[in-house]
C-alpha cells in the first residue's frame, strides 16, 4: 500500500508543474514521433536559455495531429502559454481526414526545422539512378512499389509528386504505407519493396554505411555533404519539404502574438538550439511573420491539388 | 577488444558503487510509474528521460536501462494483483496471474513474473550482445506475407487456447476483430467506422480496451454479486514464495517464452504481444496440468512474462544494430541516444564500441536490480489482496479511470472506458471469454495490413503468399495445428480432447 501510495505521489509530482507552467506545448503525436522531440527539444532549450521558467509538454496523440488540433482549438482558445507543434504531415492529414478543425483555427507562429525528402533503393537493385526508376515507372507504374510513411503523409505526396512531374498518371502509384519510419526502412532493406521515400534522416546511417543507394533529393538546390542530385536537376520539378512549426491558440490579441513570436524567435537563433538541431539532424529552417503565413498558404493549396490528384482527396 | 573483453569492461565501469545506485534508482522509478495502469514502458520512459540528462553519460546510460526494465516490470504486478494490465504486453499475464493472486498464490506469481523476466532478460541481453548480427538477418526477411503468415499462425494456436467452447471463443474474437476495423485505414488514409467522431479516428486503443475488459467488467461483476461474493480474497495460502514445485513448473515456461519472444521482438513488425500471446498459447500445449489453465496455472504467468522481456530486449537488436526504432520505446530510446551523441545505424558497433557495451552492460546490471528490488516486495504487493473488497474494488477503479485519463487524456476515452467496462460485465455474466477480444484487436490489423501489402506489392498476386519458403512453413504448421485436432476427433479419440476442452474455464 505503501507503494502505492508512492506511486500516486511520483505521479502527482509529474503532473504538479501544470500548474506553473508558463508555456504548455502540445504534441499531437504519442511519444517517440518528430513532433514529440520537437516538442521535447522546445521544452529544454526554451527552459536553458531562461525564455521560460516552466515548460509542460502534453502528448495528444492520433490521426495524424487532427485530434490534437481538435482539442487546442476548443481547450485553449485566449489561453497566451499554449503552444501546439505540427507540421506538414498535418497539412495532409486535415484533408484526408476531412477535419473540421484546420490550421486556419489556430495562430501559426513561425516555422521551426525540415527535412527533405530522399528516394533510396537497396544497394542490390539493379536500379542505378533516379533516371532507371522514372523509366521503370513510364513502363509500369504498378511495377514500382513505393515504400514510405502513413497513407497521406509526406512520402505518398512525394510519391505522387514525382510520377506526376514524370507524366505518370498519379493514382496509378503503388504506394505502400508502412507505420513508422522503421518498419518502412526494415522492408526496403528486405528488398520488400522497389524504393523508399521518406526524410532524409530516416536512411541517413544505411545510406553512410553503404546499404541503401540515394537517387535523389527534394530540396531546390544541392546540399552540402550529401551525395545526390535534386529531383529537379534531374528532370522532375518536384521540391518538397517535411517542415514542422509551431502555432498558438486561437483568439489571443495581437500582442499576445507578438510576445509569443519574440519568444520564439529568441528560442530559434539560441546556441542551444542550433546545438541540438546539429546532433538531431534537422534543418534550421526558421519562418515567420507574412512570409511564413504566405508559405503555409501556398503549401495548403498544393498538397490539395496532388491529393486530389492521387485520388485520396474527392 | 574483443567482443566479450568489451563487455567486461562495461560491467566494471556499471559496477561501480556510483553507478549501482543510478541503476537502482532508474529501476525503482521505472516500477513505480510503470505499475500505473495505462502508463505503458513507452510513456515511462519519456516521462523520465529527462531525469537522466542530469548525469554523465555512463551514469545516463544505466539509470535509463534500469527505467526501461523497470517500466516493463511494473505493468506485471498491477496484472496480477488487481487484473489491470498496465499495457498491452502484459494482458496475457493478468488471465493466470490474477486467478491465481485470488487463489491465495499471488506471491508466487509475482515471484516467477520477476525471476522469469529476470531469466529472459539476462538470456535475450546476452543474445543481443553475441548474436545480435545474425538474428536481423533473419528479421529482415521477414516481409509482409511472412508476417501474414505469422499472424494466420497466431490466430490458429491462440484462439484454440481460449475459452470452453468454439462458438463463444470465436463470438469473442469477432467482437474484437470487428472493433478492430474501427479507425483511419492505414493503407489508405481514409476514415471506417468512425461514424464523425474524432476520436475514433485513431481506432480503439488497446490499453483502454485491456483495462475496460478486466480490470472494470471484473469489479462490476463482483459488485453486482453483492453480498452473495465471498467476503475476502484469500491473500495468501501457503507460501509466499514459490515452491519446488513451482520452480519445477516455471524453468522450463521461462526458457520457451524467452525462446519465443527474442526473435518476435528483433523483427521491426513483431511487437511484445504476439510473443506472449504465443507462449501462452505453447505453455497451454505442453502442459501436464491443462485443467490449471484458466484458474491459475503457473505455467501461464511464467511464459508470457519472460516472453515479454525478452521481446523488450530483441526490440534492441534492429535498434543497435540498424538503428531502426520498432516500438514507439525504442523511438525514445533513440532520442535518448542522441543525447549523448550515439547515433544508432549499423556503424554504431564499429564506431561507438564502449558506449553499446555500456549499454548492454547497464541492461544486465538493470536486470538484476529489478530483481533485488521486486523480490523482497513481493510480501508488501501481496498484503494489497488483504484490503476488504468494496476498497479494493473502489481502488482499481480509481487507478483504471487515472491511468486511462492519463494516457488518453479526452471524455470520450473515459466514456469508451465504461461502456466497454459494460459489455465485458455482460460477456462475463453470459460466459463469453474476454481475451480472444484483445487477441482480435491486437492481432485484426496487424494481419489484415500485412495481408493488404503483401498482395498490393504482387498488384494482387494470391500465389505470392505461397510462393516464399518461410511464410509456406508458417502456413503449414498452421493448418496442421487446425486440421489435426479435428482428424483426431473424427477417429474416436475426440472424447480425451472435449473433456480437456470442457474442464478449461
Amino acid at each position: 500500500m505503501k507503494h502505492f501510495l508512492l506511486a500516486s505521489f511520483l505521479a502527482g509530482a509529474i503532473a504538479l508543474p501544470a500548474a506553473a507552467a508558463d508555456y504548455s506545448i502540445m504534441a499531437p503525436a504519442a511519444p517517440g514521433g518528430g513532433w514529440d522531440q520537437t516538442a521535447r527539444t522546445m521544452q529544454n532549450v526554451l527552459q536553458q536559455e531562461k525564455i521560460s521558467n516552466r515548460v509542460q509538454v502534453m502528448n495528444v496523440p492520433g490521426a495524424g495531429g487532427t485530434i490534437g488540433i481538435a482539442q487546442f482549438a476548443s481547450q485553449q482558445k485566449g489561453n497566451p502559454n499554449a503552444l501546439l507543434v505540427g507540421g506538414y504531415v498535418m497539412v495532409g492529414a486535415i484533408l484526408t481526414n476531412k477535419s473540421p478543425v484546420t490550421l486556419k483555427d489556430v495562430t501559426p507562429i513561425a516555422r521551426l526545422t525540415g527535412e527533405y525528402e530522399v528516394i533510396v533503393v537497396p544497394s542490390s537493385s539493379d536500379i542505378k539512378s533516379i533516371g532507371d526508376l522514372v523509366a521503370k515507372l513510364k513502363a509500369d507504374p504498378g511495377s514500382v512499389s513505393w515504400g514510405g510513411g502513413s497513407a497521406g503523409g509526406t512520402d505518398h505526396i512525394g510519391a505522387g509528386l514525382i510520377a506526376k512531374a514524370a507524366g505518370v498518371d498519379p493514382t496509378k502509384i503503388n504506394y505502400i504505407a508502412f507505420s513508422g519510419g522503421g518498419e518502412a526502412l526494415a522492408a526496403i532493406l528486405g528488398s520488400q519493396v522497389t524504393a523508399g521515400i521518406s526524410s532524409y534522416g530516416e536512411f541517413e546511417s544505411q545510406i553512410k554505411a553503404g546499404s541503401l543507394r540515394l537517387l535523389a533529393i527534394s530540396s531546390a538546390e544541392k546540399i552540402d555533404g550529401i551525395d545526390a542530385p535534386t529531383l529537379k536537376e534531374s528532370g522532375l520539378d518536384v521540391v518538397l519539404q517535411n517542415w514542422r512549426m509551431v502555432a498558438a491558440a486561437p483568439g489571443i490579441t495581437e500582442e499576445q502574438k507578438k510576445a509569443i513570436a519574440t519568444d520564439i524567435e529568441k528560442l530559434a537563433k539560441s546556441g542551444k538550439w542550433q546545438e541540438n538541431l546539429k546532433t538531431k539532424g534537422w534543418m534550421d529552417t526558421y519562418l515567420s511573420g507574412a512570409a511564413f503565413d504566405e508559405q503555409l498558404a501556398k503549401d495548403i493549396a498544393s498538397t490539395e491539388t496532388i491529393l486530389k490528384e492521387i485520388g485520396l482527396v474527392k | 577488444m574483443s567482443t566479450f573483453e568489451f563487455l567486461l569492461q562495461g560491467l566494471a565501469s556499471a559496477a561501480e558503487p556510483m553507478n549501482l545506485l543510478y541503476a537502482l534508482i532508474g529501476v525503482t522509478l521505472g516500477t513505480m510509474v510503470g505499475v500505473l495502469p495505462g502508463i505503458g514502458p513507452a510513456t515511462t520512459v519519456a516521462l523520465l528521460l529527462p531525469v537522466t540528462y542530469q548525469l554523465d553519460a555512463t551514469g545516463s546510460l544505466i539509470m535509463f536501462a534500469g527505467i526501461y526494465y523497470g517500466g516493463m516490470y511494473g505493468g506485471s504486478t498491477t496484472s496480477i494483483l488487481l487484473n489491470t494490465p498496465g499495457e498491452s504486453a502484459s494482458i496475457v499475464t493478468a488471465l493466470e496471474g490474477n486467478k491465481m493472486a485470488r487463489a491465495g498464490r499471488g506471491g508466487p506469481a509475482l515471484a516467477t513474473a520477476a525471476i522469469g523476466s529476470f531469466v529472459a532478460g539476462l538470456i535475450a541481453t546476452l543474445a543481443l550482445a553475441f548474436i545480435a548480427p545474425y538474428i536481423v538477418k533473419l528479421a529482415l526477411v521477414f516481409g509482409p506475407r511472412e508476417y501474414f503468415a505469422l499472424m494466420v499462425l497466431a490466430f490458429v494456436t491462440v484462439s484454440s487456447a481460449f475459452g470452453n467452447s468454439t462458438l463463444r471463443g470465436l463470438t469473442s474474437l469477432f467482437i474484437g476483430l470487428a472493433l478492430s476495423l474501427v479507425g483511419i485505414d492505414q493503407l489508405t488514409g481514409q476514415n471506417r467506422l468512425s461514424f464523425g467522431v474524432p476520436d475514433l479516428l485513431d481506432g480503439i486503443e488497446v490499453t483502454t480496451m485491456a483495462v475496460a475488459m478486466f480490470a472494470i467488467g471484473e469489479t462490476l461483476f463482483i459488485a453486482a454479486q453483492g453480498a452473495q461474493a465471498p467476503d475476502k480474497v484469500e491473500a495468501i495460502k501457503g507460501s509466499v514464495w514459490m515452491t519446488a514445485k513451482d520452480w519445477a513448473r516455471s524453468w522450463k515456461a521461462w526458457l520457451r517464452g524467452t525462446v519465443i519472444g527474442f526473435p518476435i521482438g528483433a523483427m521491426p513488425a513483431g511487437g511484445a504481444e504476439i510473443g506472449t500471446f504465443l507462449s501462452y498459447a505453447t505453455e497451454k500445449k505442453l502442459s501436464k496440468h491443462p485443467e490449471e489453465f484458466g484458474n491459475g496455472a503457473i505455467e501461464g504467468v511464467a511464459g508470457p512474462e519472460a516472453a515479454n522481456n525478452a521481446s523488450a530486449a530483441g526490440t534492441l537488436v534492429p535498434l543497435l544494430t540498424l538503428g531502426l526504432p520498432t516500438s514507439a520505446t525504442a523511438a525514445i530510446m533513440l532520442a535518448g541516444f542522441q543525447q549523448y551523441g550515439l547515433q544508432p545505424g549499423p556503424l554504431l558497433f564499429a564506431t561507438n564500441p564502449q558506449l553499446v557495451w555500456g549499454l548492454i552492460a547497464s541492461l544486465l546490471i538493470a536486470n538484476l536490480m529489478l530483481l533485488v528490488l521486486n523480490l523482497p516486495l513481493v510480501g508488501l504487493w501481496v498484503k494489497l489482496l488483504t484490503i476488504p473488497k468494496p476498497w479494493l474494488y473502489a481502488g482499481i477503479l480509481v487507478f483504471a479511470t487515472l491511468g486511462t485519463i492519463g494516457a488518453n487524456p479526452s471524455v470520450f476515452e473515459l466514456g469508451m472506458l465504461l461502456v466497454f467496462g459494460l459489455i465485458a460485465y455482460v460477456m462475463r455474466v453470459f460466459d463469453y471469454p474476454i481475451a480472444p477480444v484483445i487477441v482480435g484487436l491486437i492481432l485484426g490489423p496487424l494481419a489484415e495490413q500485412q495481408l493488404r501489402r503483401a498482395l498490393s506489392i504482387s498488384q494482387g498476386d494470391f500465389t505470392v503468399l505461397f510462393t516464399s519458403p518461410i511464410a509456406a512453413v508458417l502456413l503449414f504448421i498452421a493448418a496442421v495445428a487446425l486440421i489435426l485436432p479435428l482428424v483426431l476427433r473424427m477417429r474416436g479419440r475426440g472424447d480425451v480432447l472435449t473433456q480437456m476442452a470442457a474442464s478449461e474455464d
